[in-house]
């Protein structure tokens, strides 16, 4: 089977405080997935669980501190950086901070256009990039010789799709595309990429917290928790039927729109959240409905049951030989 | 819900745009266009509404706050303070400053930058809070804040930490205990629950709807999430292109919405076990700064009229609860 | 000249640019000058300000006025010297050891800081004692310059360090965007104030310890500069003689360049500061 990318037990370690009070903290713990071409692979989970570690090692802007990138079966080297900005593309989480403040925000459109080549004229350029900002609802007029201040967060995420789209990567990194748009929108954002994968042959990793659109658009999801892939499998079978007591707790605190349907119940949120970083068994021992006493002492397995990795003891003795 | 209810917030005509000098011709951003809104004591009021289309503006403008280039072009904004409506367009900046957090309190757009990277969370809890409470000593302050952080649910010693040692979730739900911590009237959040999983935004929205029930006060929100809408607001209004278009009680607006824009919001939600298309709201969002006549809907309205591409439609009354402006429904109650 | 006509707004630019106009005129004047300026006994000794000696003549029997210009001339030499070669240093070390981070980082931020912890005025007093023959403007210039970078550079590069983590540099890189040409568009936008006003600062640095060093006697007396031309006064105690256009002249000149830098750089840098930069430019 070819993989796009793959990771290999990739980790990531931050060592944080002063020289005093140092702690490390594994942002990233060993998390192994892949991407074929043209699907759709969606990373959800936590906040502050490592999506966005994860994004920045793929693309190279945050060291990896152990383990193994691969493209198309090969190691992916640190000097290799040209596949990073002609076939992989990003779309980064916060739009407010994604374009310099002091600077127009059509000069990355024809920075991109020059530096790749992509248009022989002016007019050529701009109509590239115009094509490109009219797939995401706006035209060249609309962001031409503007400051990221004058448009709003929504906008500013669109403009950022429609940068990522210029070089027409093999693989874009979305962090949470869609976050500051509203619901049609994320639909027609959503349609978009369906629409690169199925037409363009186009991966994308979709990093996000809105798991309606996950289960709409992607082939396969990862949940992370604390650093942990802690389910994976197809969206199938991880979102209507999660078998990780935590997959399930997302699962139940999607708010529904029906307001019919509000919940009765209340969620306990971790109190200190590094205290689950460093724990020792499983990470959601401290919250987890279901716990039993091994959890807390020693690290789960990766069970794999028909074909959706769970990390949890509940699961053990189902795991097939 | 009583049948009196209170108006805590009043605008009228609310028109604030930004006016923008480009190169000698002037340019005018219309993003909040004629609103009118009664906002009730002891209530969750939730708008809704495209990208763009002027809600964090309209934020900026109930909590009065304007600064250039946004301009307050007209209309008047109405508090309700001490039993008596005053108009507080006019106030000046100190009378301004002195409402905000003891009567009406901001959480901004992505507020995790509210907190200055550099000083503890204690820090920042002294230079809100400091101006308006008349105490003697520090210690006062710090009581109430860690009361109020401690009824909320966050450790005790989150005060003491630097915000980078705080996850989003945990800063978010700091500041909305910041911004409760005075006991406003009226708070005002803007996307709070952005940017947060689902676990701890379900946190979140259980936090606000306890600070509300205790302090039994109002709550202005905005988020994109028509899930979070049904699940924490009273009445939701629907803005578009500067307008609040529609406006009814949440049942109302998911069970009957009437307005074209709405049908397509609600009807535009993924749900689970269902992948087959969703359509999306046709063509894109209009220009603030170059309105088309009439509706501003209609080049996107699938029943589209004549009328609707000359005239404005008023804003009519379906039943005490309801509101819309549109010709269609216009047509059909008032024959 | 929109840019301009924001400046002249503010009255502490306007009053600054004005007295740099003048001292600037001097400067130029020098090369009219009638008289040259190593030479003495030209003129008629310690003459009080006449229509024929504007500001009076020296005891060396120099004309005050036309000595003053090639002063004003020579002590900008220096202090631009100092000011821009400083400035380069301190750019290229502090977005370098910003931008890299690591071992070059370490490396320049020891060197740097080394420069910061020394007590640089007896290492200036002893470098000058070592080549009072060899001193002239230029390595006067340069030798401010390699001691005046340290703490600037250090500032430039805690920029460019938040600057670094904000997601629009990686904006940048995924544009295509080489290094060099990043850290000139992305950073420099916001790094430019404080280069600008970091030079005036350092041009009035360098000015004052050129001065000082002067009146102590530790560079050649014999080029004219605003320092040198004090030690002469004080030398001859004009003070005590009652000779008070010779001692007044420079000193008068001395503190018109510090306020004027000041003001000029205060003006400035608020004008380019990036927050209300980022306001005017929504307005
Ligand atoms: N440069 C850094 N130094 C130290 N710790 C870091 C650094 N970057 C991230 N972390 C920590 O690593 C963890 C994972 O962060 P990350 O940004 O990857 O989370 P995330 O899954 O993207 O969360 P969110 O959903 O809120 O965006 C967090 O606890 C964060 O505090
Ligand atoms: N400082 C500004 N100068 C000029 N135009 C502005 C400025 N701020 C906002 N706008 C424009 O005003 C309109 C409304 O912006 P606003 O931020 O209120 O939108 P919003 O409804 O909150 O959108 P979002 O949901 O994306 O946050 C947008 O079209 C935006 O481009
Ligand atoms: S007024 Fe007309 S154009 Fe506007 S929403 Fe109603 S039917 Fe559509
Ligand atoms: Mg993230
Ligand atoms: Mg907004």
């Amino acid at each position: 089977m070819d993989k796009l990318l793959e990771a290999n037990n990739l980790t990531k370690r931050f060592s944080q405080g002063n020289v005093i009070s140092r702690a490390i903290l594994t942002a990233v713990d060993n998390i192994n997935f892949y991407i074929k071409p043209a699907e759709i692979f969606t990373l959800a989970g936590e906040s502050g669980c490592g999506k966005t570690t994860t994004a920045k090692m793929i693309l190279g802007f945050e060291e990896v501190t152990s383990g193994q990138l691969l493209r198309n079966g090969e190691p992916q080297t640190d000097k290799e950086k040209a596949w990073i900005t002609e076939g992989v593309q990003a779309i980064f989480q916060d739009p407010f901070s994604t374009f310099n403040p002091m600077r127009r925000v059509d000069a990355y459109f024809h920075e991109t256009v020059y530096n790749f080549k992509l248009a022989k004229t002016k007019k050529d350029a701009i109509d590239w990039i115009d094509q490109k900002l009219q797939l995401v609802g706006l035209t060249y007029q609309d962001v031409a010789g503007k400051y990221p201040s004058e448009f709003s967060g929504g906008q500013l995420q669109r403009i950022s799709i429609a940068r990522a789209l210029l070089t027409d990567p093999k693989l874009i990194i979305a962090d949470e595309p869609v976050s500051m748009v509203d619901a049609s929108l994320r639909m027609s954002i959503v349609n978009l990429f369906k629409q690169l994968r199925d037409e363009l042959g186009v991966s994308i990793l979709y990093i996000t917290h809105d798991l309606a659109t996950a289960y709409y658009v992607s082939d396969r999801i990862a949940i992370m928790f604390r650093g942990k892939i802690v389910e994976m499998g197809s969206v199938e079978d991880v979102l209507m039927n999660p078998r990780h007591p935590y997959s399930k707790l997302l699962r139940d605190s999607i708010p529904q729109a029906d307001p019919n349907l509000r919940w009765d119940s209340r969620v306990t949120l971790a109190e200190l959240e590094h205290e689950e970083y460093s724990r020792k068994g499983c990470r959601f021992a401290g919250r987890c409905p279901e716990v039993m006493d091994i959890c807390k002492t020693v690290v789960p397995p990766d069970v794999r049951i028909d074909d959706v990795f769970v990390h949890c003891h509940l699961y053990e003795e189902l795991e097939e030989a | 819900m009583a049948e009196s209810k209170q108006v805590v917030l009043r605008t009228e005509h609310l028109k604030s745009f930004y006016i923008l000098d480009m190169q000698g011709t002037q340019k005018v951003v219309k993003a909040v266009n004629d609103v009118n809104l009664e906002i009730y004591e002891n209530e969750i009021y939730s708008i809704a509404g495209e990208s763009g289309c002027g809600k964090t503006t309209l934020l900026k403008t109930l909590f009065n706050e304007i600064v250039p280039p946004q301009r307050l072009v007209d209309g008047k904004l109405y508090y309700r303070i001490n039993s008596e409506e005053v108009d507080v367009t006019t106030f000046s900046a100190e009378e301004k400053r002195k409402l905000r957090m003891e009567y009406i309190s901001y959480i901004p757009q992505g507020s995790m930058s509210v907190f200055n990277p550099v000083i503890k969370i204690k820090g920042t809890y002294e230079d809100f809070i400091g101006s308006h409470v008349e105490v003697k000593n520090r210690d006062e302050i710090f009581a109430i804040a860690r009361e109020r952080i401690q009824e909320l649910g966050l450790p005790k010693n989150v005060l003491d930490v630097y915000p980078h040692q705080l996850s989003g979730g945990m800063r978010q739900r700091v500041t909305i205990a910041l911004a409760s911590s005075l006991n406003p009237q009226i708070m005002i959040g803007d996307e709070p629950t952005t940017a947060l999983d689902v676990v701890v935004q379900r946190g979140v929205i259980q936090m606000l709807k306890d600070i509300q029930k205790k302090l039994k006060n109002t709550i202005i929100m905005v988020t994109h999430d028509m899930g979070v809408h049904a699940n924490i607001a009273d009445r939701i209004g629907i803005m578009y292109a500067g307008k609040i278009v529609e406006e009814a009680p949440t049942e109302k607006i998911f069970d009957m919405p009437l307005h074209p824009y709405t049908q397509f919001l609600i009807n535009s939600l993924p749900k689970f076990g269902d992948k087959t298309m969703r359509e999306s709201v046709p063509g894109s969002p209009p220009s603030l700064a170059d309105l088309p006549t009439g509706c501003p809907f209609h080049p996107r309205c699938p029943h589209v009229k004549d009328i609707c591409r000359e005239k404005m439609p008023e804003t009519i009354k379906v039943d005490a609860e309801h509101k819309v402006a549109c010709w269609l429904v216009e047509e059909e109650f008032n024959g | 000249m929109k840019v301009l006509r924001d400046l002249f707004r503010d009255y502490r630019f306007t009053v600054s640019f004005v007295v740099l106009v003048f001292i600037v005129t001097m400067a130029v004047l020098s090369f009219f000058s009638p008289y040259d300026p190593t030479l003495w006994h030209v003129v008629p000794r310690d003459m009080p300000p006449s229509s024929e000696y504007v500001m009076g003549t020296d005891s060396n029997g120099q004309d005050i006025f036309w000595q003053a210009t090639f002063a004003v001339r020579n002590s900008l030499i220096i202090s631009l010297i100092s000011g821009i070669v400083s400035r380069v240093i301190a750019i290229l070390v502090g977005m370098i050891a910003g931008y890299k981070g690591g071992n070059i980082d370490r490396v320049l931020m020891f060197i740097g800081d080394s420069l910061l912890v020394i007590p640089l005025f007896l290492i200036f007093v002893m470098l000058a004692m070592m080549i009072r023959e060899h001193m002239n403007l230029v390595t006067l210039g340069l030798m401010l310059a390699v001691f005046g970078w340290a703490w600037d550079a250090r500032l430039i590069r805690s920029m460019v360090l938040s600057l670094r983590e904000r997601d629009f540099t990686m904006t940048a890189i995924l544009s295509g965007t080489g290094t060099l040409k990043l850290v000139i568009r992305e950073y420099m936008p916001f790094t430019t104030p404080l280069i600008f006003s970091t030079l005036i600062n350092n041009m009035s640095w360098a000015i004052g310890l050129e001065i000082t060093l002067a009146i102590l006697g530790l560079v050649n007396l014999n080029i004219p500069t605003l320092g040198t031309m004090l030690n002469w006064a004080l030398f001859y105690q004009s003070i005590l003689l009652g000779r008070w256009w010779w001692i007044l002249t420079p000193v008068i000149l001395s503190l018109l360049v510090f306020i004027a830098l000041y003001w000029f750089s205060v003006s400035i840098s608020e004008y380019l500061d990036p927050r209300t930069r980022i306001q005017r430019v929504g307005a």
